[in-house]
């Protein structure tokens, strides 16, 4: 049956890499019409990236893009794109929340012009909600800031389905019911079979597998940037998925003798996560390193927040590693030893002024510890590749006294290089006597942890000693669903 | 499937009526203000009740409304000018110099400016400067020039010019008739017209923007060439009316223009902006002062007494905003 079907958009050998990392690599990949396609994997797989390059918003490095049989990556773009009939939900939001909903679905429709626009825009919007949610309840006047975020999400798909004169043949899902309930996603499911029923094709991309399974023709699994299996969803279980989204030859490490520290004394930390149903808690006891993972944004970022807050409050103080180095983590205008020292203040005192040579003396001797990569201490911080960016963060870190230390997913966008020469120091420190709360998206990262907590909705769902943890453990836990 | 249609959403009461009224209130509280304000000096001087006591209230309103609709257009791409009074001062020194002697060479400069602001509007995006120290730069070129073409008061302006704004309609002054038809203008430009989407959404989510696939720079510098073209109307009306210039004319005019667009309901950040509220923020804060001189407060505290009627203003609106976070 599969040779009836057109190719709507054909990958081949598609590649990109961001600095070092290399988010996609050598993808082979077809979306045909009249089908919906699962994409699935683990974070940083490359699942946003493939379809941001599909969708014209990021454009890949090598490889050939085809549209039907036409070759665009030359000039490939958004317009072009939309031109082509290929729209995307991103699973950010992309509305303008000062906007109504109608003034937002004109945003995307430039053909929905001249006199009387509003009206127009109004009964496409409300039509295509209709259509797609029926019992939606939005009204196209609504203001998208008044809006809650599971009805922001349904005015985003409905938008990409309104249609004035031009083609939609193809229309990427990105985790479309990651904020809607139950009810509304059986929805739209139904509506995307419906879709596909009526000759238009569908990426979707999905962690929750029993929906891929049953709205799916066929699914990809994708994994650190190829594509590792792309089969009927038929001939795939709950099992043989999540076997396929693990590493299958995974290098066996030498496996340390694992001792744990847990048969003595009172834990570190003790703290229950905010949406946590049952009684269980996170602990931390002295020394340990203790793994947060599971998808991203199920709930760890929260509960280090938690941890601090609970320990500032308590004056026990602790240091955060902050993922995201430009938001929260560097102060941009300061020198790279004012960045490291600013946590340390305390110790650097001489009287009610800071010693300069104290100062300069720890941002030396962490230059060393660290290997920070640089003439002078003194240079500006964004002098520093994000790499060393994300060391001078650590040391800053483990240059001040707290005996806690909280992760937030620090490694990302960091090369391997540095990571091992972090991970050395982690374990070294820890071995000291400091604690480590770790919440990191990077499954080999986990094997550097005496105990992991695996995330979801909010909750820890699983607690495993370093010497149980096995990668597909961890990937079923994450996976599985809320009802099944 | 259908017969669940019925059911609520969960988590998602129907509509709450709270969240139209709160709508409601802070829409109606930039004019509600204006007429307690107006109200309030009709009781204590009746005699300002008429079309001469309108007139001499308002005449003055309309650079400061003008400013405000020129504030308003950055703000609402999410920047800020600082450099607006000075820029308007520069204007109205050109207006009462160049733009007499050699009009044609006048009103080369008056479109260069034009052209300066949208420049800056390019500069701004494509460096990704902060408006606000770009703007407090110009601020010092603007007055500047201002200061070369008049180092004293004086000049004249152009008597074409002095007649434009004093045309006397009948019934209504003619203050309020500009006021009236600039935002009404602007509103249907700016809040109306699909252009004026695509405006205000840069401000509320540039990123959905561009992703839409619209220009961000063509965006910005069209809101700073506008920005621009309402300075200068601003000035050549300030000018009109005060008949001669000087160099510091219209200084205050940068923090007027911003209070202004503020008490109108506009915000700092996100898109959210009312052109009507702007032009009623401007004469409320113009009758402000008429108000405060019919007190009798002296005019060493009458800055202060202006200051207090704005926080008075803006505490009823952060009150109605709370009322609408309420019921989420």
């Amino acid at each position: 049956m599969t040779t009836l079907q057109r190719a709507l958009v054909t990958f081949k050998g598609a590649g990109k890499s961001f600095g070092a990392v290399r988010a996609l690599c050598d993808v082979d990949l077809s979306v045909r019409a009249g089908e919906c396609l699962g994409l699935i994997g683990h974070n940083g797989a490359g699942k946003s990236t493939l379809m941001q390059v599909l969708a014209g918003t990021l454009a890949a490095d090598c490889g050939v893009l085809l549209l039907g049989d036409e070759d665009v990556r030359a000039s490939y773009g958004v317009q072009v794109a939309r031109k082509h009939g290929i729209r995307c939900v991103f699973q950010e939001l992309s509305l303008c929340p000062n906007l109504s909903v109608a003034e937002n679905t004109r945003l995307m429709s430039p053909a929905i012009r001249g006199w009387g626009w509003r009206r127009k825009a109004r009964a496409l919007i409300e039509a295509s909600l209709d259509e797609i949610f029926p019992g939606h309840d939005i009204q196209a006047d609504d203001i998208v800031a008044e809006l809650p975020i599971g009805k922001r999400q349904m005015v985003e798909i409905a938008r990409a389905f309104v249609r004035v004169d031009e083609r939609l043949d193809l229309v990427i899902l990105d985790e479309p019911t990651s904020s809607l309930d139950s009810r509304v996603a059986r929805q739209l499911l139904e509506f995307v079979r419906r879709f596909v029923g009526s000759g238009g094709g569908i990426v979707l991309i999905s962690h929750i597998l029993g929906e891929m399974l049953d709205t799916c023709d066929r699914i990809t699994v994708m994994r650190d940037g190829r594509v590792v299996e792309t089969r009927a969803a038929t001939d795939f279980s709950h099992a043989s998925l999540v076997e396929c989204m693990g590493s299958a030859a995974k290098e066996i490490t030498e496996q340390q003798a694992f001792v744990s520290r847990r048969s003595s004394g009172n834990p570190v930390v003790a703290q229950r996560p905010a949406r946590q149903a049952n009684a269980h808690t996170v602990d931390a006891h002295r020394g340990e390193i203790v793994g947060l993972a599971g998808l991203a944004g199920h709930g760890q970022s929260q509960l280090l927040i938690q941890v601090l807050r609970q320990r500032i409050a308590s004056g026990q103080g602790a240091a955060l590693v902050a993922g995201d180095r430009q938001s929260d983590g560097v102060f941009a205008l300061w020198s790279i030893a004012e960045n490291i020292t600013i946590s340390s203040l305390g110790q650097l005192k001489r009287g009610a002024w800071i010693d300069p040579d104290a100062e300069l003396a720890m941002a030396q001797e962490w230059q060393k510890r660290m290997g920070i990569r640089t003439p002078d201490m003194a240079n500006p911080i964004l002098s520093l590749s994000g790499g060393n960016q994300q060391k001078a963060l650590f040391a800053r870190a483990l240059a001040s006294h707290s005996d806690l230390i909280l992760m937030d997913d620090p490694m990302r966008g960091v090369d391997v290089g540095t990571k091992r020469e972090v991970y050395s120091i982690i374990t070294q420190e820890a071995a000291k006597g400091r604690t480590f709360i770790w919440y990191t998206t990077e499954l080999e990262e986990l094997d550097y942890c005496d105990h992991i907590y695996v995330f979801r909705d909010g909750q820890a769902v699983l607690d495993l000693p370093r010497s149980q943890l096995s990668e597909e453990q961890i990937l079923r836990c994450s996976f599985e669903e809320q009802m099944a | 499937m259908n017969a669940s249609t019925s059911l609520p959403l969960k988590g998602a009461p129907v509509k709450a009526p709270g969240l139209n009224r709160a709508r409601l209130l802070r829409s109606a509280l930039p004019g509600g203000s204006l007429t307690v304000l107006l109200i309030t000096i009709f009781i204590m001087q009746p005699r300002a009740m008429s079309y001469m006591g309108m007139n001499l209230m308002l005449n003055l309103a309309v650079p400061i409304a003008l400013a405000t609709i020129a504030q308003m257009l950055i703000i609402t791409v999410n920047d800020l000018d600082l450099s607006m009074g000075s820029f308007i001062s520069f204007v109205a020194c050109v207006a009462a110099t160049l733009l007499n002697q050699h009009p044609l060479l006048g009103c080369l400069v008056l479109l260069g400016c034009i052209a300066v602001y949208a420049l800056l509007g390019a500069l701004i995006h494509l460096r990704n400067l902060p408006s606000i120290v770009v703007t407090l730069g110009m601020s010092f070129i603007w007055m500047g020039g201002a200061v070369l073409l008049l180092p004293a008061p004086g000049g004249s302006a152009p008597q074409w010019l002095q007649s434009l704004v004093r045309i006397k309609t009948p019934f209504l002054p003619f203050a309020i008739i500009v006021c009236v038809v600039l935002a009404i203008a602007v509103h249907v430009f700016l809040m109306r017209s699909t252009l004026g989407v695509v405006l205000r959404g840069a401000g509320g989510n540039p990123l959905a923007i561009a992703k839409a696939g619209w220009s961000l720079l063509r965006i910005k510098v069209t809101m700073y060439a506008l920005a621009g073209t309402f300075g200068v109307f601003s000035g050549l009306f300030l000018v009109g009316l005060t008949t001669s210039a000087d160099a510091s004319i219209a200084l205050r005019y940068t923090l007027l223009s911003i209070a202004g667009v503020i008490l109108g309901g506009g915000e700092f950040v996100g898109g959210r902006v009312s052109p009507t509220g702007a032009v009623l923020g401007a004469l409320t804060l113009v009758l402000a002062g008429s108000l405060l001189s019919f007190m009798r407060v002296s005019p060493d505290w009458q800055i202060g007494a202006q200051g207090a009627i704005l926080i008075l203003v803006l505490a009823l609106r952060t009150s109605v905003n709370r009322l609408e976070a309420r019921p989420t």
